[in-house]
């Protein structure tokens, strides 16, 4: 599970076959839509932006996409290392969870929804090594260390708690955790939400280096334009729980076509 | 306690009002459905409906609950608390059984058929037909790490155990080696993690294929659950930090015995202090054989069996 293993990692898959395929996934809460018809795919190494102002469903479309929150309709399959393309929602809740747990990440919005805040950040990077079964505290506290080092943590702080972390660093330490057990999906909510640039700035060059590294697919949601353009292949743009249009980033961003997207695309402030 | 109850408990069969030991019929067989159940499924975590007892929370109140179910006119029964009989709270214990019951008691752990306690498993070996009873504050082991009680039925119900390591991992990294001591928890039939309740690391190793039956009842949690005689019960450790048991340097003061958990007792205000055995049981039969330790004759000791001949003309 070291940096080189993760590297080197097999993919397993036809490069052709997609690591997730949405289909019409819709997710109504009574009669308020939170998603609707849906459908996309995802490769391996691929990095997807979902864009939207506030409420337009990108948070819902990830939990139904992430296995979390189950859908109205459609299906979310993921290619799973067991049993190949299959839908989340079919598996049984045992093997969504070891799915979810074993090759699937989620990081979000507010790290403290993503860490467990009463134990150590060490502790924190290490859980998915011991969902997995590492039993072994010598080999977790050494992958522990690389991927803290890695996020470009302080190393001396690696027994502290989480909460004695600013906002910048808990948000770090939820990326380690989430990639330390080399999964190859993971899903961001807005992993830039909350803090200030120069912190934004050094974790999306983070994230981006990480992601080209592993060879990751990647699904992030966000409402920064800004944040979609450094780290996406491929945007997204939903409005009011539908997709209004798709394409690659720098099309999508340099020549909107939908007039939603443009209006999105031209109220970014310049300096 | 009113006429009426004395009459109910040291009566005869035959009453029609009579309740053996407190609990009503419908309760008992209630309990006894759920500790047949924890036996059927070693370690897991069975609810029952808790009944209000005559001591708050905390003080033992699943572990009365299963005593009164399993208790009969022949039974012997013992109680400890912190492996010692002549605490209060064991003390009480022994008489409310005493007195709704009629059965006998007793402080000797061979001559026990049931044995409540809370922190301790005796020294002396259990044998095939004895039953321990634990009183257990919290039945969850994963309950430090995971509030939500959905998600560690889930985690219990597909065998997620990573999250229980965190907390030796937590242990490690603080102070170097697994430091808890208590109610450390253990793989059960190589299926359930289980707490073992706040018993003592030492004592977990006695869990395995102990030929006893071993009931553990959380009145407040309203849970129960059980290891069978002759069950595999594993301590959980790392690879490269084992489970280990605790050891003392000192033998006992009274009875110089070497290999037992012992309790620190301060003497005086010049630092001096000694080691006894947690288990009074223990040391009293090994005083009565002849053993004797570096602190035997000190003034505390002879309080110490003031005492429990007291417990025994009360009792």
């Amino acid at each position: 599970m070291s940096a080189i293993a993760l590297e080197e990692r097999p993919l397993n898959l036809a490069p052709d076959a997609p690591i997730l395929r949405a289909q019409n996934v819709t997710k109504r809460y009574g009669f308020i839509t939170g998603c609707e018809d849906v459908s996309f795919e995802l490769f391996p190494g691929e990095v997807l932006g979902i864009v939207g102002e506030s409420g337009s469903g990108k948070s819902t479309l990830l939990n139904c996409i992430s296995g979390r929150l189950s859908p109205t309709a459609g299906n979310v399959e993921f290619a799973t290392k067991k049993h190949g393309l299959t839908d989340l929602f079919d598996l049984s809740e045992a093997d969504r969870r070891r799915v979810q747990r074993e090759e699937l990440g989620f990081v979000h919005q507010n790290p403290r929804d993503g860490l467990r805040m009463r134990v150590s950040a060490g502790a924190n990077v290490a859980e998915p090594l011991m969902n997995l079964g590492n039993r072994h505290y010598g080999s977790m506290r050494e992958d522990t260390i690389t991927w803290l080092d890695r996020v470009e943590l302080d190393l001396a702080r690696i027994d502290d708690n989480p909460r004695n972390f600013s906002g910048g660093m808990q948000q770090r330490i939820q990326i380690a955790r989430n990639l330390v057990h080399s999964p190859r999906l993971v899903f961001m909510d807005e992993p830039t939400g909350g803090l200030d640039v120069s912190v934004q700035a050094r974790l999306l060059d983070l994230l981006r280096h990480l992601v080209r590294r592993s060879q990751l697919a990647v699904i992030v949601v966000t409402h920064d334009l800004a944040v979609a353009r450094l780290l996406a292949d491929r945007l997204m743009v939903m409005k009011d729980g539908h997709v209004v249009e798709t394409g690659l980033t720098d099309q999508v961003l340099d020549d909107p076509q939908h007039a939603y997207t443009q209006l999105l695309v031209s109220a970014v402030l310049q300096i | 306690m009113t006429e009426h109850q004395t009459m109910s408990a040291n009566a005869g069969p035959g009453l029609a009002d009579y309740n053996f030991a407190y609990l009503d019929e419908q309760t008992k067989r209630m309990i006894r459905r759920a500790i047949l159940k924890a036996i059927a499924v070693p370690g897991y975590q069975v609810p029952f409906g808790s009944r209000e007892m005559p001591v708050p929370y905390g003080w033992g109140t699943g572990g009365i609950q299963i005593t009164a179910s399993l208790i009969g006119p022949n039974d012997t029964f013992k109680c400890i608390d912190q492996g010692a009989d002549d605490t209060t709270n064991a003390v009480s214990i022994r008489h409310f059984f005493a007195k709704v019951g009629g059965v006998a008691t007793t402080e000797h752990t061979g001559d026990a058929t049931i044995i409540q306690s809370r922190h301790r498993i005796p020294e002396k070996p259990l044998v095939e037909g004895q039953i321990m009873v634990f009183q257990v504050p919290q039945p969850e082991p994963l309950r430090n790490l995971e509030a939500r009680e959905t998600e560690t039925r889930a985690m219990h119900a597909y065998e997620e155990y990573g999250l229980q390591y965190v907390r030796l991992y937590e242990n490690i990294s603080t102070f170097g080696r697994i430091a808890a001591t208590a109610g450390y928890p253990v793989m059960v039939d190589d299926r359930y993690v289980m707490s073992p309740s706040p018993i003592p690391k030492f004592d977990n190793p006695k869990l395995h294929n102990s030929p006893a039956l071993h009931l553990f009842g959380a009145g407040r949690e309203k849970r129960i659950y059980a290891v069978p005689p002759f069950t595999k019960v594993e301590s959980l450790g790392f690879e490269d930090y084992p489970f280990e048991v605790q050891t003392w340097d000192e033998v006992c003061g009274l009875c110089g015995a070497k290999h037992t958990y012992m309790d620190e007792v301060v003497l005086d205000d010049d630092n001096n202090r000694m080691f006894v055995c947690s288990d009074s049981d223990y040391c009293a039969d090994r005083r009565a054989q002849g053993h004797r330790g570096p602190h035997a004759g000190h003034e505390l000791t002879e309080i110490a069996e003031d005492v429990s001949k007291n417990q025994e003309v009360m009792a």
